[in-house]
C-alpha cells in the first residue's frame, strides 16, 4: 500500500474494538490505515462475554470495558490518547447509509465519512418471539435505557429486557433489583446459553430466577436429551428453577408469564434469551448480498464489494462466539494494514463453554451421533459414561482417531485437554477412558517398599534405587542413619526419608537371619 | 593445607554448604554436608561428587596453542601462551578497533572474577562487546523485576521464610532436580507447581496432595492472567488488607484488571488446557493462604515474551499483596552458582558493577574514578549474549574472543550456528579447566584453577554473600581466571594493581565500586564472610555490622526487601500491564510437536564438568527424549529406541523415553549433552525485545526413527 488507507468501522462492540486494537498493534502510529470507528453504543467495546459476571456483582462496568493494549506494543513515548484509534474517534454516533459509489457513510448527525476500506461490524440483535404483551402499547418514547431490541411494534414493556449491550444489562440488573424487593422472581425465557448464563449469574446474585424453554430438555441445540437432565438437576440444585417443554404464550405486566400448559409462572421481570441474529440492515439497504447467517463474506471477509469486509455476528461465518470474531478481527487487520496481504480466516472450531458457577459443561463438534460402531468398521466411536448422582455426564465422539464430537459435564479436567484436541485436529490418546476422565488411569497406590521393582528410584537427589538400599542392607548398614551414610539416600532433600525408613524396617522384617549372630550348629 | 575447609558447592545457585576435608595420604579431597540454612545438611548427587573432577585425568595442566586452523592444539608455556593472546588482541585492536575483541564471561564465576572479567573488557580491552551466559537464565526475571520493584534480586526474603509459607507457586520451575536440597523448606502439599511437564516437583506435589497444572508451553502468560481474573471476579482480592496494599503501595492496578479482566476461565482453559475447575481451586488456595509465595524459574523466562510473563506472574503476587509483605513474596530461582553476583558486577554488555546501567551517568562517572580512566573512556552497551554470538566473524561483529567459564558451543541455542560462528572467529581464547566443545574450537586454551582451588566470593539466590575458600593448590601448571586476566592485562600495558591476582584486593574494589549502587556492595566486610556472618545485599556500610555476641548470627545489610518500601522513586510497586502472544514459533504441519527443554539432576548445564564425574556419567549417560508412549508409537518408536527430533534449525539423536505424564503434543531433551544429542541444536534464538532472552522453552518439531529416511540437511 502505497498511501495511508482510510479504514471506516461500523461498529465497536468485541469485534469492532478488538479489529481496532489488532491494527493499532500493527501500525502504531497509523503508517498504513488510518481508522475511524463509528459506535451506536457510548460505551465502546465493553466484552459481551463477562455481562454475566457483570449481573452477577463479581465484575464492574470499568472491568467489561476495553482493555489496554500491551505496553510492548505501543510506541515509546506512546501516541496521544494511547488507547484510542487514529483519527477521529467517534462512538454515540450511527451510521445511516452507506453510499457505495462514492464510498462514504452518512451519519446520522448528517456528517459524511469517506473510505477507502468499510468494514461492517454491526454484530447481532436479539431474536423477540411473537408473544404478546412485550411491548409497548406507545412505541418510540425514545427512552435511554430503551433495549437493544429494535421492533416493529415498538419498544418493550418497562418489565421486559434483553440482554445484548451494556444497556441491556443495566435495566436487567435494575429489573432484578425490583423483583427482589418484592420477593418476587425473574422469568428467564430460552433455556439456551445466554439464558442460562444470566440465570445462574441472577441466581448467584440472590435473584430467584426460573427458565422457561419450550423443548423437553436444556440446550437442546448442544446437548443430547440425558445431558439436558442432568444439567436440569445441577441448576435446579443451585437454586435455578425451570419449567420445561412447555411454551410461553403471553406476558402480563404485574402477573406473569403465561404458559402453554395453562399455568401462569408469577414473576415481576421478564428476561428474554430467544435467539439472535445477524444484524444486516445497513448491508442490505446498501444492496450488498446477505446469506443466511449474516453478510456474506469470504476467507478475506470481503463482501460482495471487494471494498466492504464484514465479521463478527453480522458477518456469515461462524456467528454467535465470541473466538471466532476475535480470530477474524487478526486477519482482517494484517489484511488491512498490509502485514499479510493473504491472511485468510479458515473457520474457528465450535466450542461452547457454559460460563455458570458450579457446573463445568464443554461441548463441542457434533456430538449428536447415537451410531454406536466401532473404530474397525470405519464408523463412529462412541463412549458415553452417565454419573447422575454426581452432576456428571461425558460423551465422546471420535471418527478415526479424530475427536468430532462432545459434551462433557462435570468432567473439567477431560474437557480441558480434549479441547485442545479437537482445535488442533489431533489425534487422540490410545487410553480413551483417560481422555474422558481427564486423567491417567487409576493414580498409582502408595505401594510398600516390597511391592517396588530393584531399579525403582528411592532418592532422586543422589541416584539410589532400591536394589542399591538393599544390597547396601546386607552388607551391614541397618539403620536409616547407616543407609544414608553408606548410599547417601535421603541426603538431598530428604523427600525419601519415609521410605528409606520403611524399606529398612521392611529388610529386618523379612532377611531375619541377616544381621544377627548366627545360631551355633 | 590440612584438616576440612568449610566452603559451598561450585554448582547452583542454592550454594550449599559443604566440608571438603584431604585424604592424608593422597591430598583427595572428599565431600561432607555442612550445616547451613540453604540446605541444611543436604547435598544432591552432583555436590557430593563435586570433588572427583578436581583430580580428573581430563584437567588441562598446560595451555594449548593451535598454530594455524587446521592445526592441532599443542602445550605451551604461560608466558608464550599470554604474549601470543595480548599481540593478537592488540593486533586486532589496533587494526580494527577495540569492538573487534569481544568477552564472554559466566554466571559461575566469582563476584571477584565477573567484576575483573568486566573491568578487563572495558579497561584493559576498551571493548564494549561484552556478555555472559546468564542472558540465557535470569535475565528475562532480571528485567520484570527491575520494572515492578526497582529492583532484581533473586530471592528479596532468606529461604528459610518459605517453611512457613501456606501457598507456594513454582512456575517453571523443577528444583526437585535443579536444586533438591531448597524443596525442604517446602511443603509439597501446598505447592501448586506449573510445568508443561509433570516433573520431580510436580509429582512430589501430587503425591503429597499439592496441585499441577500443566499448560501448553508457551502459554504461562496467559495462565498467570487467568488466575488474576478468576482472584478478581471470585472476590478474592477484595480483602480489605489487599485493597489498602494495592492502594498504598502500588500503581497501574487498573490498567492490569482489565488487562485480566479479559482472560476469563474458559478462554484461559481454551488456550493453555488447564482446566477452569484447576485454575479456581489454585486461586483459592493461594488466595486462601495467610502466607504465600509465587516463585519463577526458567520455564517462566526463557521464552520471545520471558520479560511478559514474569511480570504477568509479578502482578498476580502484587494484587494478592505478597512482595514486601512479611512472610510472603515473590521471587525468581536463580540458575547459575554465582548467577546472582555475576548479573550485579558488570559482565553484562549494558550494565556496569554495583548493578549499575552503563547509560547512567552518575555510576559511569563513579566507576571512572574508581578505574582511575576518564568517563569517557568506558565503552557503552554492546551486543546482548545471542547477538554476541550471531555477529562473531561476520563483517560487522568481533574477530576474537575470550570466553571465561563458560561453553556455549553447547549452551547457546541454535548451537550450530553459535559452532559455525566461533569457527569464524580469527582468534578464540578459551579458559577453562577441562576441554569442552568450545575449547575445541579454539586457538588458545587456558588451564584455570577449579572452584576448591580458590578463594572468593559468591551471591546465592537469596542475595546473601558467600565465602567460597580454598581447600587446596592449583594442580602445577594450572593458574586462576585473576591470575590469567592480570598476565594478560599487564601485558596489554595496564599496571598490575589495576588487576590484581588475588581475590582480597579485588573485592575490596568492587565494594568501592558498587557502593552508591543498586547492588551496593559497601558494608559485605570480609571479616563478615570470614564469619559466615549472614549479609544480604543491599549493604551500603559496615557500621553497626557485625555478629550478636554469643547468639546466632544476626542477619546484616538486608535479608528482606521491600517491608517498608519498593525501590522506585515513589517507592511504590508498579503493575505491568501485559498481553498475551503466541511463541515465536509454532507447531504445523512439518513439524508438529512441540520440544520444551531443561535439566536432570545429575547435570549442570552444558554437562561439560558432570559428563566427566563417573557416578554421574553412569546414571545419566545420553541424550534422551521423553515422549507420550502414544506420540511415539505414532512416530514407529518403542521405548529406548533412538529417535531423530528435528527443528528447523537443526536435528537431534536421543533415546526415546516413555513417559505416560507427557502432555502428546510436547517432547522433552535435557540440554546437557554435546555433539549430535545436543538439545539446542533444535532450540530458536527469537529474542525477547526487552532481555534478549532466546526462546529455549518452546521450539516446533518433528519425531521419527533414527534409520529413517536420510535426513533432511539442517543449515
Amino acid at each position: 500500500m502505497s498511501r495511508v488507507q482510510r479504514v471506516v468501522v461500523v461498529g465497536n462492540g468485541m469485534v469492532g474494538s478488538r479489529l481496532s486494537e489488532e491494527v493499532l498493534r500493527r501500525d502504531p502510529l497509523g503508517a498504513r490505515v488510518r481508522l475511524t470507528v463509528v459506535g451506536a453504543e457510548p460505551v465502546g467495546g465493553y466484552n459481551r462475554v463477562l455481562l454475566p459476571g457483570l449481573l452477577c456483582g463479581a465484575l464492574t462496568e470499568d472491568d467489561v470495558a476495553p482493555g489496554p493494549l500491551g505496553p510492548s506494543h505501543l510506541p515509546d513515548p506512546p501516541v496521544a490518547g494511547e488507547i484510542s484509534v487514529h483519527g477521529p474517534f467517534s462512538t454515540g454516533s450511527t451510521v445511516t447509509a452507506v453510499d457505495r459509489a462514492a464510498r462514504t457513510v452518512l451519519l446520522a448527525d448528517g456528517r459524511r465519512l469517506p473510505y477507502d476500506r468499510l468494514v461492517l461490524a454491526t454484530g447481532a440483535r436479539a431474536v423477540l418471539p411473537p408473544l404478546p404483551g412485550l411491548h409497548l402499547d406507545a412505541p418510540g418514547t425514545g427512552a435511554d435505557d430503551a433495549p437493544t431490541a429494535p421492533t416493529r411494534t415498538g419498544a418493550l414493556a418497562h418489565d421486559v429486557t434483553v440482554l445484548r449491550t451494556l444497556a441491556d444489562a443495566r435495566r436487567l440488573l435494575a429489573l432484578a433489583h425490583q423483583a427482589c424487593a418484592r420477593g418476587a422472581r425473574i422469568a428467564v425465557l430460552g433455556g439456551g446459553v445466554l439464558g442460562l448464563e444470566a440465570a445462574r449469574a441472577l441466581a448467584a446474585r440472590g435473584v430467584a430466577v426460573t427458565v422457561v424453554h419450550a423443548t423437553p430438555h436444556l440446550m437442546d441445540q448442544q446437548l443430547d436429551p440425558q445431558a439436558g437432565r442432568i444439567l436440569s438437576r445441577a441448576l435446579r440444585r443451585l437454586g435455578i428453577e425451570q419449567r420445561l417443554g412447555t411454551a410461553a404464550v403471553r406476558w402480563e405486566a404485574g402477573v406473569g408469564l403465561h404458559l402453554a400448559d395453562g399455568t401462569v409462572l408469577p414473576a415481576a421481570g421478564l428476561l428474554l434469551c430467544t435467539g439472535a441474529r445477524a444484524e444486516t440492515t445497513l448491508a442490505e439497504t446498501c444492496g450488498l448480498a446477505v446469506g443466511p447467517g449474516g453478510i456474506a463474506v469470504d476467507e478475506a471477509l470481503t463482501t460482495s464489494d471487494p471494498a466492504i469486509h464484514a465479521l463478527g455476528d453480522c458477518a456469515d461465518a461462524d456467528p454467535g462466539l465470541v473466538q471466532p470474531g476475535w480470530e477474524q478481527a487478526a486477519v482482517l487487520a494484517a489484511r488491512l494494514t498490509g502485514e499479510n496481504d493473504t491472511a485468510r480466516y479458515l473457520g474457528t472450531p465450535r466450542v461452547t463453554r457454559l460460563k455458570a458457577a458450579g457446573i463445568e459443561l464443554t461441548c463441542l463438534g457434533d456430538p449428536f451421533v447415537e451410531d454406536e460402531g466401532t473404530a474397525d468398521d470405519g464408523g463412529p466411536e462412541v463412549l458415553r459414561i452417565e454419573d447422575p448422582a454426581r452432576d456428571r455426564y461425558a460423551k465422546l465422539v471420535l471418527h478415526g482417531d479424530r475427536v468430532t464430537g462432545a459434551i462433557l459435564l462435570g468432567v473439567p479436567d477431560a474437557a480441558a485437554g480434549l479441547v485442545q484436541l479437537y482445535d488442533r485436529g489431533a489425534p487422540a490418546p490410545s487410553d480413551r477412558l483417560a481422555l474422558l476422565l481427564g486423567r491417567a488411569l487409576p493414580p498409582e497406590t502408595a505401594d510398600g517398599p516390597e511391592a517396588m521393582p530393584d531399579r525403582a528410584m528411592v532418592c532422586r537427589c543422589n541416584s539410589v534405587t532400591k536394589g542399591v538400599l538393599r544390597s547396601a542392607w546386607h552388607e551391614g548398614a541397618h539403620t536409616p542413619q547407616e543407609l544414608a551414610a553408606t548410599t547417601r539416600a535421603a541426603t538431598g532433600c530428604g523427600g525419601c526419608r519415609t521410605t528409606v525408613e520403611k524399606l529398612a524396617a521392611w529388610l529386618a522384617e523379612t532377611a531375619p537371619e541377616v544381621g544377627r549372630t548366627p545360631r551355633p550348629p | 593445607m590440612t584438616g576440612e575447609t568449610a566452603t559451598h558447592c561450585p554448582y547452583c545457585a542454592l550454594q550449599c554448604a559443604m566440608f571438603l576435608t584431604p585424604a592424608p595420604d593422597t591430598g583427595q579431597l572428599t565431600v561432607a554436608p555442612r550445616d547451613f540454612p540453604t540446605n541444611r545438611g543436604g547435598l544432591c548427587q552432583k555436590g557430593w561428587t563435586s570433588a572427583e573432577l578436581l583430580t580428573s585425568p581430563e584437567r588441562l595442566t598446560t595451555p594449548l596453542i593451535r598454530d594455524g586452523k587446521d592445526a592441532p592444539l599443542r602445550e605451551a608455556g604461560w608466558d608464550e601462551a599470554l604474549a601470543h593472546v595480548t599481540r593478537r588482541f592488540a593486533e586486532l585492536r589496533a587494526t580494527r578497533g577495540p569492538d573487534s575483541v569481544a568477552v564472554f564471561g559466566s554466571g559461575g564465576l566469582t563476584n571477584e572474577k565477573a567484576y575483573a572479567l568486566g573491568k578487563f573488557a572495558r579497561v584493559a580491552l576498551g571493548t564494549s562487546q561484552i556478555d555472559y551466559n546468564g542472558r540465557f537464565c535470569m535475565s528475562s526475571a532480571a528485567a520484570a523485576g527491575n520494572r515492578a520493584f526497582g529492583l532484581d534480586r533473586g530471592l528479596p526474603f532468606p529461604a528459610t521464610d518459605l517453611d512457613d509459607s501456606e501457598a507456594v507457586v513454582l512456575v517453571g520451575a523443577n528444583p526437585a532436580e535443579t536444586m533438591p536440597p531448597l524443596m525442604g523448606h517446602f511443603d509439597p502439599a501446598r505447592l501448586i507447581v506449573v510445568d508443561p511437564r509433570r516433573t520431580a516437583t510436580a509429582q512430589t506435589a501430587l503425591d503429597a496432595g499439592g496441585l499441577h497444572l500443566a499448560p501448553t508451553p508457551g502459554t504461562d502468560l496467559a495462565l498467570a492472567l487467568g488466575l488474576l481474573h478468576v482472584a478478581l471476579v471470585e472476590g478474592h482480592l477484595d480483602t480489605p488488607g489487599r485493597v489498602a496494599y494495592r492502594r498504598d503501595r502500588t500503581t497501574g492496578w487498573e490498567a492490569v484488571r482489565k488487562c485480566a479482566a479479559r482472560w476469563w476461565p474458559e478462554r484461559t482453559e481454551r488456550l493453555t488446557g488447564v482446566a477452569a475447575a484447576d485454575l479456581r481451586r489454585a486461586a483459592a488456595v493461594l488466595a486462601g493462604a495467610r502466607r504465600a509465595h509465587i516463585l519463577t524459574g526458567r520455564g517462566a523466562e526463557q521464552h520471545s515474551k520471558g520479560v511478559d510473563t514474569v511480570a504477568a506472574w509479578i502482578d498476580l503476587a502484587l494484587a494478592l499483596g505478597l512482595p514486601g509483605t512479611p512472610g510472603s513474596g515473590y521471587g525468581c530461582l536463580t540458575g547459575q552458582g554465582n548467577g546472582q553476583g555475576g548479573r550485579e558486577h558488570g559482565q553484562k554488555s549494558d550494565q556496569l558493577p554495583g548493578y549499575r546501567h552503563i547509560e547512567d551517568r552518575a555510576g559511569r562517572e563513579h566507576l571512572a574514578r574508581v578505574w582511575g580512566v576518564r568517563e569517557e573512556e568506558i565503552p557503552g552497551a554492546g551486543r546482548s549474549a545471542w547477538e554476541l554470538l550471531d555477529a562473531l566473524g561476520t563483517q560487522d561483529g568481533p574477530a576474537a574472543l575470550l570466553v571465561m567459564g563458560s561453553n556455549p558451543a553447547v549452551s547457546a541455542p541454535r548451537s550450530r550456528r553459535v559452532i559455525e560462528r566461533l569457527r569464524g572467529l580469527d582468534f578464540l581464547v578459551v579458559a577453562d579447566f577441562v576441554r569442552s566443545e568450545t575449547t575445541e574450537l579454539a586457538d588458545v586454551v587456558l588451564p584455570v584453577a577449579m572452584w576448591a582451588e580458590e578463594s572468593g566470593t559468591m551471591t546465592n539466590l537469596e542475595g546473601r554473600v558467600l565465602r567460597r575458600r580454598a581447600a587446596k593448590a592449583p594442580p602445577p601448571g594450572v593458574r586462576t581466571d585473576l591470575e590469567v586476566l592480570h598476565g594478560l592485562a599487564v601485558r596489554l600495558g595496564r599496571s598490575g594493581e589495576e588487576f590484581p591476582p588475588d581475590p582480597a584486593p579485588v573485592f575490596a574494589e568492587l565494594r568501592r565500586a558498587s557502593a552508591g549502587g543498586v547492588a551496593d556492595y559497601a558494608g559485605v566486610e570480609p571479616r563478615l564472610l570470614d564469619d559466615d556472618a549472614p549479609v544480604y545485599w543491599p549493604a551500603r556500610s559496615a557500621t553497626g555490622a557485625g555478629t550478636r555476641p554469643g547468639g546466632p548470627a544476626a542477619a546484616l545489610g538486608t535479608p528482606r526487601l521491600f517491608l517498608d518500601r519498593f525501590a522506585h522513586a515513589d517507592g511504590r510497586a508498579r503493575f505491568l500491564p501485559v498481553e498475551y502472544r503466541e511463541a515465536a514459533e509454532l507447531p504445523d504441519a512439518e513439524h508438529p510437536l512441540y520440544a520444551t527443554t531443561g535439566r536432570q539432576l545429575e547435570h549442570y548445564q552444558s554437562g561439560a564438568q558432570t559428563r566427566r564425574v563417573p557416578a554421574l556419567r553412569a546414571a545419566a549417560p545420553q541424550a534422551y527424549v521423553e515422549v507420550h508412549p502414544d506420540t511415539a508409537r505414532r512416530a514407529g518408536l518403542a521405548d529406548g529406541e533412538e529417535a531423530r527430533v528435528v527443528s528447523r534449525r537443526g536435528t537431534v539423536l536421543a533415546r526415546t523415553r516413555y513417559v505416560a505424564s507427557m502432555r502428546p503434543d510436547t517432547v522433552f531433551l535435557p540440554f546437557h549433552f554435546p555433539g549430535t544429542g545436543a538439545a539446542n541444536v533444535l532450540t530458536n534464538p527469537a529474542l525477547d525485545p526487552v532481555s534478549r532472552m532466546p526462546e529455549f522453552k518452546v521450539s516446533a518439531v518433528r519425531l521419527e526413527r533414527a534409520d529413517a529416511n536420510a535426513p533432511k540437511e539442517g543449515e
